[in-house]
């Protein structure tokens, strides 16, 4: 057991090959021990074999998303548990694109990805997961979940530390037990905050447990010429050049959806 | 036999009913104003209305004590309806009893909802690190849809409270009935027309299927006998699907397993929400709409 870690997670790769390079990249350079992607490589953006191509020469621990197991296995859609038709839609040419594009043998490697990671660390014991501990697509909303619930999932997980992503948002909760949630956020898309970078968490497990969020500028330009090129919806490319959703937001809690601008 | 956290694999009973499991409670949806209504719609699967006290008022006290037993189960949010929860004359302070412990969704039909309850929302919305959700009740896209099922008049004023809703920053999800023929992104679409053509900029909407319960078996049909879960076997079931895994509904006459039910035979559990967690028979007509169209009365 490690007596002092300090661990990279990002989540919501959604193709987003640009900003993970540079997310890799920044990681290394504050000195992590080491790197966890918690899944859903595809959708959203474009030409999703380059994003998994880069995560797997670099060895990169990964977490099978939700995503990752529908592309896996080539199901009918996301399975992102979306309830909007309109959501439903969207999701629907993110993931039609991304199952036609995603080579055989990614396929294959994605549906052997585990679906979560326990570990020890400076004392507590840690759990990396991709929606929450009990169910690979929950969304986990940091206004929409009671300290009460987030004690209930720690207890029955079994962790001190729970680590998720999913819902693209990046959030901390230190919760009165003394154990931490962490949504690490998503590198595929910006957080709805009306700037173009991307977040993912920096997470220390010592005496204590430090958590820091980390905006990582990329050629979001580049990105969204790509996007355009693929022909994908232009409310896609809209988000990456404005840091705004456009799509996939009906599910949002009031506080949430305030804070954006659609 | 699988205790009610073992797994949320539905299990078959006697007489060929699944029972659905109760996962966890994520969700504990409060009847707070009972049956008791300012209005009396004719889709109402509560039968709710003027002087309807079939189910009571829910006191202060009792509303705390409820989510206190939730809280005890590590409940994940709440939920407030009746009836209608303005016909509460305390409802703003339980609101803000309860928001401390989680977040909170208050369903309503917007025709009470002054000013100063509006303003009453916001500072409790402003004031929360939970999310403090309004739902709004619209059952047509013109007045003439909306008025046959609530009544002559409501359609504008209920538009009002909406429109009232948003200007104070409280982003209110319109909640909309679909039969099953319809085609839910066309709903979405006709809705979403309507509520920026009123001015509402953001519109958020819910869709819901109509249930054939209360004032609705009436106003149509009631369920017919192939409208049935018997003899589905277990293994058929995603067990995500019915939100009888995750809730449970309180009213002043005690928990029931969701706010369907809440007049049904068998529909009520138990006095206390911790004795209310057994696996449910699921052999109600309401049981294969929510089963058929997988929806939830919640606002994702």
């Amino acid at each position: 057991m490690a007596e002092r870690l300090k661990l990279a997670v990002f989540g919501g790769v959604y193709s987003n090959h640009l900003a993970l390079d540079r997310v890799l990249a920044d990681a290394r350079a504050r000195g992590a021990d080491s790197i966890w992607c918690l899944g859903d490589l595809g959708g959203f953006g474009p030409t999703p074999d380059r994003a998994i191509e880069r995560l797997r020469a670099e060895a990169v621990p990964t977490l099978r998303g939700n995503y990752d197991d529908s592309i896996g296995h080539g199901l009918d859609d996301c399975a992102c548990g979306y309830g909007d038709p309109s959501d439903q839609r969207f999701a629907q040419i993110a993931y039609d694109y991304t199952l036609a594009r995603t080579a055989a043998p990614h396929r294959a490697w994605l549906r052997g990805l585990p679906e979560r990671h326990a570990f020890e660390a400076g004392g507590r014991r840690g759990l990396l997961c991709h929606g929450s501990p009990r169910r690979v697509n929950e969304f986990l909303w940091e206004s929409a979940c009671s300290d009460a619930y987030l004690e209930w999932l720690c207890e029955t997980a079994g962790a001190d530390v729970v680590v998720c992503s999913h819902t693209g948002l990046h959030w901390h909760r230190a919760l009165p037990s003394g154990r931490h949630v962490i949504n690490a956020g998503a590198i595929g898309r910006p957080a709805n905050d009306g700037r173009t970078e991307v977040w993912y968490a920096t997470i220390t497990f010592a005496r204590e447990v430090g958590v820091e969020f980390h905006p990582v500028a990329y050629d979001h330009e580049a990105l969204a010429r790509e996007m355009e090129r693929e022909a994908l919806p232009r409310e896609f490319v809209e988000t990456i050049r404005t840091g705004w959703w456009t799509t996939c937001l009906e599910n949002l809690p009031a506080r949430e959806r305030l804070a954006g601008r659609f | 036999m699988r205790s009610a956290t073992a797994g949320p694999h539905p299990e078959d009973v006697a007489g060929g009913f699944p029972a659905q499991p109760l996962e966890h409670l994520d969700a504990l949806w409060i009847q707070v104003a009972g049956t008791l209504c300012n209005i009396a719609c004719t889709h109402c699967f509560v039968t709710s209305g003027p002087g309807e006290t079939r189910h009571p008022l829910m006191t202060r006290d009792e509303v705390r004590r409820r989510v206190a037993e939730g809280v005890a189960l590590g409940v994940r949010e709440f939920y407030f309806t009746g009836g209608e929860p303005f016909m509460h004359p305390e409802m703003l302070e339980i609101l803000a009893d309860t928001l401390p412990h989680g977040p909170a969704t208050v369903l309503t039909n917007g025709l009470l909802l002054t000013d100063a309850r509006v303003d009453g929302l916001t500072r409790l919305a402003r004031a929360s690190r939970y999310s403090l959700e309004v739902r709004v009740s619209l059952d047509g896209a013109d007045a003439a849809a909306h008025e046959a099922f609530r009544g002559t008049g409501t359609f504008d004023r209920t538009l009002d409270a909406v429109r009232r809703l948003e200007r104070a920053g409280l982003l209110p999800i319109v909640t909309v009935t679909r039969t099953l023929e319809e085609e839910p992104l066309l709903v979405r679409e006709r809705y979403v027309a309507l509520l920026r053509e009123a001015g509402i900029a953001r519109p958020r909407l819910k869709i819901l299927p109509l249930f054939r319960l209360g004032r609705e078996a009436a106003r149509t049909r009631g369920y017919a006998e192939a409208e049935s879960l018997r003899d589905l076997p277990a293994s058929s079931f995603d067990p995500a699907r019915l939100q009888c895994g995750s809730c449970r509904a309180v009213t002043a006459r005690g928990v029931y397993v969701c706010p369907l039910l809440v007049d049904e035979p068998g529909g009520r559990m138990a006095d206390r929400l911790a004795d209310a967690l057994a696996p449910y028979p699921l052999t109600h007509g309401a049981c294969f709409t929510c089963y058929v169209t997988g929806m939830s009365c919640g606002n994702g």
